[in-house]
């Protein structure tokens, strides 16, 4: 215990400083909400946009000084700031996304602003954490920031059910998680990462391993539950189904690229000495959320809810990377989920343009002659679709041939095979939108489909040149990975 | 003296648990967990850790109950029915839960390595030295869970207030 207090320095004021900014703006927006005119609710939005940008660039001013902050408790390496740099990426086409929506739901507020800003706060706390109890503040923030989202649109049944849903098992599972960094505590004497690795490699320490394994096991379900990874991923069908779509867009890749981060961080700092442990429950859990989130989305008629389970899938494919305990492998992780988010973004921002007024048109069949009425929002879904089916020269590519190189480079060759047929069998369920949208003439009742607005159409755009680009030029973002993956310990 | 108080209370602990789910009244069983809280709090205070006992007390005791009380008057929430009572679900389930206790006391016993009993007072540590690590080593998540609460306000506001 430090005899007396020492003021945190510049530079680590420096390295947290995106982090106030966002809780600074978030907490204005909550002040203003008020005193703004019902019609005046666009600034909101525009304020966000700009605190992001403003966020992102003060990430990269502070790349070049990495270290710790305030008594160890963040970590800023390259692995938190490509993270940061993403959850905010993330926030901004959120932001692109939400405006028209909210508005054609006449639920324009500041709140859904602040609230994505506050998420985002505990993303970037989650990804920069070096200590298990900012862990869990960090994932608490986010996660209660996404379930309130979940039930934003509080008339709406199936919001209040996702909501509900999200909200009792998060908690839940939070938890568990946190009962896990509980025992931790007690078998280990401290919650600071690079301690516990320390403790663990201590040669006259023998930590009692069944202990230490229901600990690992605590910690495991409450961490395999924010990703959403078997058997832990019933939520997700329902709860993303429910949810706003442009939420739905958000929690599916933000608050999961964060949750993966810390899952990383853990596995690769604290928990690295017990490795040979993790690695059949991992293995396990991989192939399981694979199989489960891909067969189940064979069957969906439903888009959001066949996104739901690809979500899954996907997730899977990043437990894939984790099984491999190796830097290569933590890249591969890396790059996929930046890939992931913006072909998934993508997708999920045709869907909100789609899905209308109420969300009435979500079913598959719905997309039904697109290629005629809107060419161009119908090439951009094939774009976003192949991806997620991996592709060539789209990002989804490359993100499953470096997890699955990573993994047989870690000698997991039956995992990386039937990774692999599990991706033939998800071309199944996204070409079949594609024939659907291709192939079908448009229904005759259908009404009519206005264009895009200038919000969509931008997120669109932008996030289908992103997957296209890392498809052809994957080393931008691999390279920066495969620096930043050797974690500060 | 110790063994017996902390078998003592204990045992209240236990018997308001069981009590908290047989009880068909949301306020009976409300009042068995203010027993459980109660219990644990003097647990706590065996073990010398007065603040935490302290917070047991009035942050579960006191705040979380008083609000649980509140919420269950306010719905005015009536006795639960009784499901029907099916024997054949109790003879697969109470075995399976003292199997499940057993192995859990099992593993407890044969991996704690030390038999010593805890004397009273073991873990004394007094609200200085809690303050002190509360504004030093541990400033950023105290301040950062100050931000958790605001957003659960928030969260409320936006889920509970009538107009948009």
């Amino acid at each position: 215990m430090p005899a007396s207090f020492v003021p945190p320095s510049p530079q680590e004021l420096f390295r947290f400083a995106p982090e106030m900014l966002m809780t600074v703006i978030a907490t204005l927006i909550m002040v203003m909400e008020p005193l703004s005119a019902p019609e005046g609710k666009r600034k909101f939005a525009v304020i966000t946009f700009l605190t992001l940008v403003a966020g992102i660039v003060l990430t990269l001013m502070g790349a070049s000084d990495p270290g710790t902050a305030f008594s160890k408790m963040l970590v800023l390496d390259g692995f938190a700031e490509f993270f940061r740099i993403l959850v905010m990426v993330v926030g901004l086409l959120i932001v692109l996304i939400s405006t028209n929506y909210l508005k054609l739901e006449q639920h324009e507020s500041g709140e859904y602003y602040a609230l994505i800003l506050f998420s985002i706060i505990g993303q970037c706390l989650m990804v920069s954490a070096n200590e298990l109890i900012m862990l869990f503040i960090g994932l608490e923030c986010s996660s209660i920031a996404s379930y309130v989202l979940a039930g934003y649109l509080r008339d709406d049944k199936r919001n209040n059910e996702s909501a509900l849903k999200y909200f009792l098992l998060g908690s839940f599972a939070t938890a568990f998680l946190l009962y896990g960094v509980a025992w931790i505590y007690g078998l280990t004497g401290t919650t600071n990462l690079s301690a516990i690795r320390a403790t663990l490699l201590d040669p006259t320490n023998h930590p009692n391993l069944v202990m230490l394994g229901a600990a690992t096991a605590l910690l495991f379900v409450g961490l395999a539950f924010k990703v959403s990874a078997a058997p832990f991923q019933m939520w997700a069908p329902d709860v993303y189904q429910g949810a706003p779509a442009p939420v739905t867009a958000f929690m599916s890749v933000g608050p999961k690229a964060a949750a993966f981060a810390m899952f990383l961080r853990i596995l690769m700092t604290a928990f690295e000495p017990l490795k040979d442990r993790w690695e059949p429950i991992l293995w396990t859990s991989a192939l399981v959320t694979m199989l489960i989130g891909n067969f189940a989305a064979l069957r969906q008629a439903n888009i959001k809810r066949l996104l739901a389970y690809s979500s899954i899938a996907h997730a899977g494919y990043v437990m894939v990377a984790l099984t491999t305990h190796s830097e290569i492998g933590t890249a591969a992780a890396m790059f996929y989920l930046a890939s992931y988010a913006f072909m998934n973004i993508g997708a999920f921002a045709v869907v909100t343009y789609l899905a209308r007024r109420g969300e009435k048109h979500v079913a598959t069949q719905d997309l039904a002659g697109l290629s005629q009425t809107q060419p161009l929002v119908a090439a951009m879904l094939t774009i976003f679709l192949l991806s997620l089916t991996g592709i060539p020269l789209t990002a989804g590519f490359f993100g499953k041939f470096y997890i699955f190189k990573a993994a047989l480079d870690a000698n997991l060759v039956w995992l990386a095979v039937l990774g692999m047929l599990n991706s033939a069998v998800a071309a199944y369920y996204y070409l079949r939108i594609i024939v659907v949208m291709y192939m079908e003439p448009p229904a005759e009742s259908a009404e009519e489909l206005l264009a895009p607005t200038a919000g969509i159409r931008v997120a669109i755009f932008c996030t289908a040149i992103v997957t296209l680009f890392l498809g052809i030029f994957p080393s931008i973002i691999l390279d920066f990975a495969g620096k930043s993956a050797a974690l500060i310990r | 003296m110790d063994a017996l108080l902390f078998f003592l209370f204990a045992a209240i602990a236990v018997g308001c648990a069981i009590n908290l789910v047989l009880q068909t009244h949301p306020i009976s069983s409300a009042l068995s967990l203010v027993g459980v809280m109660g219990s644990l709090a003097v647990l706590y205070l065996l073990l010398g850790g007065e603040f935490i006992a302290a917070v047991q007390l009035i942050v579960y005791a006191g705040a979380i109950m008083v609000l649980f009380i509140f919420v269950i008057m306010l719905l005015n929430a009536g006795a639960e029915k009784k499901p029907t009572r099916n024997i054949l679900r109790a003879a697969v389930a109470l075995p399976l839960l003292f199997t499940l206790l057993a192995i859990g006391a099992f593993l407890v016993a044969s991996q704690t390595p030390s038999t010593d009993v805890v004397k009273f007072g073991s873990f004394l540590v007094g609200g200085h030295e809690i303050g002190r690590a509360l504004f030093t080593t541990y400033l950023l998540p105290f301040e950062a869970t100050s931000i958790l609460i605001l957003i659960a306000i928030l969260g409320a506001i936006v889920l509970a207030r009538k107009e948009i």
